[in-house]
């Protein structure tokens, strides 16, 4: 049984609201290892910065305080210092956050989506598709994504959208493997070829029954294309090809930073210490979730 | 056995087709290169010498097929920047680039499978904790904070090694490090589930009950039966061997391919980015050909399967 | 007479299979030539070792895997193509039980709604009516109120076929093609399985097509058997009749090695040779390699499935055809 139906079960129970709540904190610290559980709530963290960005900012990204540049942390003003320009590295981290956590999420879900249904169209149809999908997952598999993006981000120049549509792609042949795999082993013998047997058309079998089937297991593999694409993001943003001034973004930060490693390291600090604590964060969890919901895969 | 090669040598080969073909498309479909090699300001009739002399006011099929037909022949074009051959250019820069992955490969396999092995012989102990830790981090920190933080520590704060450049040995050793941390935390968990995975198995339970000595159990039994896993990591490690060097000779400046790459699609340098994808491309196919092949001979059972 | 509710003719079905790496694609004949009649509300049991051909030829006649040569006629209609929207129809009138109840069910569902499955695909009968129809099943085959809202992992195997049952009965089905449906169970459970499944097939007047390797089950609920050898049939009898006096050696072999309680195994035949393998098929006579009897007639040439009298079939050169004098 999952955590999320133990966890109905237990806020089933009739208790009130409030005690529901504790109920569901203290069967967390029963269950969740405790570096889990810090993962977890560093991520919820993330999240909560992410929606309120607007509203948590102290200043905005591109303000900047001349008399002020390059201060170092701590200060009343700058708890984490300012950069070359005077501008206030928290407001800027916090933006960054909102602006990397938005395109990787994005770019997970279509990569998941896309992929997915180019598995399962590969299982059902089988024969030329099938090829088709293969050959593609191969290319793939044989252009290294970094190099592939950095020739595409280039040459058609870069926009937040064009960057989230290319880290759409990241990982799509990882789904779509798998759903192929799930799919066809699922519909060989078992209950896809048992409600096939029933009369039920191919889209009840996919959406109803296979898809809920293999879920755990995409959603295993959505917490290991999160983080690979957080840090693929901020990869092309470090060598400029990424998300471009005056937006930011966590690796746009960590490679302006650059510049100022002996005077101002804390510039490049920040960001990347969120990157790491992020990326870290969701391998814990991720790692954590995979046993849980799927003792099938490693 | 010939049946199986043929038809994944045709994948392959299919594979670096599709890798052209997509070069080709992106970078001729992007914008005018003429644009970018004169600047904005140059008169038409210079523009109009330019594509004529690049053959760039032909239509776009007549263009790809004398690409790949040149191709063929060896010839990978003419670098728009330099005026010399593309293939020459490329072929300069491998060896800076072998000089630091190939140390870098060396490290991961030297330390990543000896430790992910240990860790999954010795479950729960301290160093199976410390393996898991460390592998974690290896591969959640970004190369390029990877790279930033030694360059902090070794050569601001410390002040011991060089930060960038290509003078001396020493001045390779924080790029190697920073290149093989990632590769060393990956192969270490992958080779510790392997190996838990094998242990796990009726056949090492067998073969411990029937008396065998331990390490021949080890090394007779789930060792090849773990290679699987832990092969199909390594073909990858060595397929990027050309590719994985990008950001890393970048933060150290690295004349290597990957800064050729970043400055060749900086300037639209057409000829140059086509073949140094080819070349990754193709470094890539084969060594996942390589590894295919591996299989058959590590894990019989595989053989029929591919067969089809 | 009533028409035959279903009807195949001469069914063919050839796998291929590629031996070793760089092996030829060998074909293998999975069902070669059988020809089956089914009354409506009629049980024929089909009998075999394992790479017989009867699972395949379970799939056959329900249509799941199509016919290479030869054709299937449910109620006097050939059997549409599978996939098709007609074939999915047809669905609702002909249903099948698995061997691994386990497998077939989807383990993400509770067993009502699997139960109740069929008639949300058919539509066959109002929303609010289908709750209750579920009920109804899941009493018919013995299983409690209280665990329609469990999971599949949470039954028993017993428990599980009985839902996979339930299941086909949902969209009232007119045929009924069991393979091996408790060779999975446990022995005690099967009897029961069995008197249920016979049961709920009288009440209902559902012919059924039962596939198993154990004669012992096949006596109980089949009213003709019908033995299969290397994807053909080799004698086919009614039920008691082919268990008192089995004509063909194969068959004779098989009922004699059935224990019966109380009884010292006396005269058994056991059976000389390898198992039947449908990649190697002998000439002649399939079965003579291992026929205790085999003459020089069996090596060349194949004995027709022919009528030896009393409505029995069998593939024998042995066995006088009806024609012939009755000897013995």
């Amino acid at each position: 049984m999952t955590s999320a139906d133990m966890a109905q079960k237990q806020s089933a129970q009739p208790q009130s609201a409030r005690s529901g709540v504790l109920g569901l904190i203290s069967y967390l610290r029963r269950h969740v290892p405790f570096s889990v559980g810090l993962g977890i709530f560093w991520l919820a963290a993330m999240v909560l910065v992410a929606c309120f960005a607007d509203s948590l900012r102290p200043y905005g990204i591109t303000a900047m305080d001349l008399t002020n540049r390059l201060a170092s942390p701590g200060n009343a003003a700058h708890w984490l210092g300012t950069d070359e320009l005077g501008r206030d590295v928290l407001s800027r981290l916090i933006q960054s956050i909102r602006v990397s956590l938005v395109i990787a999420f994005g770019a997970t879900i279509l990569s998941a989506v896309f992929g997915t249904a180019l598995g399962f169209a590969a299982a059902k149809f089988r024969g030329a598709v099938e090829h088709l999908v293969l050959v593609l997952a191969d290319f793939q598999a044989a252009l290294p994504f970094l190099i592939m993006s950095l020739a595409v981000l280039a040459f058609f120049g870069s926009s937040m959208l064009l960057l989230v549509c290319l880290m759409g792609f990241y990982g799509w042949e990882r789904y779509a493997r798998i759903a192929r795999g799930l799919a066809i082993s699922a519909s060989a013998q078992g209950y896809a070829a048992a409600v096939v047997q029933l009369g039920a058309t191919p889209t009840r079998v996919y959406l109803r029954h296979i898809l809920p089937n293999v879920a755990s297991t995409l959603i295993v593999s959505m917490t290991l294309t999160f983080p690979e694409i957080i840090l693929m993001e901020s990869g092309l943003s470090f060598l400029g090809l990424g998300v471009q001034p005056p937006e930011t973004s966590l690796g746009n930060m960590v490679g302006f930073g650059r510049e100022y490693l002996t005077r101002a390291p804390w510039t490049m600090l920040a960001p990347a210490l969120v990157i790491m604590l992020t990326t870290l964060s969701i391998s814990l969890v991720g790692d954590w979730l995979r046993d849980t919901l799927d003792p099938t895969v490693r | 056995m010939i049946r199986f090669v043929l038809t994944r040598l045709l994948r392959a080969v299919m594979t670096i087709f599709a890798v052209v073909t997509f070069a080709f498309v992106v970078l001729r479909m992007s914008g005018d290169p003429a644009q970018v090699m004169l600047g904005p300001d140059v008169p038409q009739d210079a523009v109009d010498a330019f594509r004529k002399a690049w053959g760039l006011d032909q239509p776009l099929w007549v263009q790809y097929l004398a690409y790949i037909k040149s191709i063929f022949s060896g010839d990978f074009g003419v670098s728009m920047r330099d005026k010399v051959s593309a293939l020459q250019l490329v072929l300069e820069r491998i060896p800076a680039t072998l000089q630091l992955t190939l140390p870098a490969l060396l490290l991961k396999l030297l330390i990543g499978i000896p430790a992910g092995v240990y860790a999954a012989l010795h479950r729960q102990s301290f160093a199976d904790r410390g393996v898991i830790l460390l592998a974690i981090f290896g591969f959640t920190i970004p190369s390029f904070v990877m790279g930033l933080l030694l360059v902090l520590i070794f050569s601001v704060i410390l002040g011991v090694l060089p930060s960038g450049g290509q003078d001396t040995w020493m001045h390779s050793i924080l790029p190697t490090i920073t290149m093989s941390i990632g590769g060393i935390g990956i192969l270490a968990r992958f080779s510790r589930s392997a190996m838990i995975e094998v242990m796990g198995q009726p056949y090492i339970r067998t073969a411990s009950a029937k008396g065998l000595k331990w390490s021949d159990v080890v090394w007779g039994h789930a060792l090849p039966n773990a290679a699987v896993p832990i092969v199909t990591i390594v073909g990858f490690m060595v397929g990027s061997l050309i590719a994985g060097a990008v950001v890393v000779e970048s933060i150290f400046s690295w004349p290597g391919i990957g800064r050729l790459l970043v400055v060749s699609v900086t300037n639209r340098d057409l000829a140059v980015v086509q073949c140094i994808l080819l070349m990754i491309a193709a470094t890539m196919v084969i060594s996942n050909l390589v590894v295919d092949l591996l299989y058959g001979w590590l894990d019989p059972r595989l053989r029929a399967q591919t067969a089809h | 007479m009533t028409s035959a509710l279903l009807e195949a003719n001469n069914l063919v079905r050839i796998y291929q299979i590629r031996r070793g790496l760089f092996g030829k694609p060998t074909p293998v004949r999975a069902v070669n030539g059988v020809s089956i009649k089914l009354m409506p509300g009629e049980t024929l049991g089909i009998v075999g070792e394992s790479g017989s051909g009867k699972s395949t030829l379970g799939r056959m006649l329900l249509g799941i895997d199509p016919a290479q040569s030869g054709e299937v006629k449910f109620e006097g209609k050939p059997m549409a193509p599978p996939g098709t929207a007609e074939w999915r129809a047809l669905r609702a009138r002909m249903q099948f039980v698995y061997q691994d109840p386990l497998a077939a069910l989807d383990r993400r569902l509770t067993i009502a709604t699997q139960i109740g499955e069929p008639l949300n695909i058919h539509k066959l009968i109002p929303k609010e009516h289908r709750a209750a129809r579920v009920e109804e099943l899941m009493s018919a085959v013995g299983l409690r109120r209280d665990q329609a809202g469990r999971f599949p992992h949470e039954l028993s195997g017993g428990q599980r076929q009985r839902a996979v049952i339930a299941r086909a009965l949902a969209s009232r089905p007119r045929l009924l093609v069991c393979d091996e449906p408790v060779s999975a169970l446990d022995v005690s459970i099967q009897a029961q399985v069995v008197n249920m499944l016979r049961d709920l097939q009288e009440q209902n007047r559902i012919a059924m097509i039962f596939i198993s390797h154990d004669l012992k089950v096949v006596r109980n609920i089949a009213d003709r058997v019908a033995v299969m050898y290397l994807g053909q049939i080799v004698e086919e009898a009614s039920s008691d009749v082919i268990f008192h006096s089995p004509r063909h050696p194969y068959t004779e072999a098989l009922v004699s090695s059935v224990p019966v309680p109380g009884k010292i195994l006396e005269g058994r035949r056991i059976l000389q040779g390898e198992p039947p393998n449908p990649a190697k098929r002998p000439s002649g006579c399939a079965f003579h390699p291992r026929c205790p009897l085999a003459s020089d007639i069996c090596r060349t040439s194949a004995p027709d499935l022919r009528s030896i009298g009393n409505g029995r079939t069998a593939a024998c050169h042995l066995v006088p055809g009806e024609t012939a004098p009755v000897a013995a």
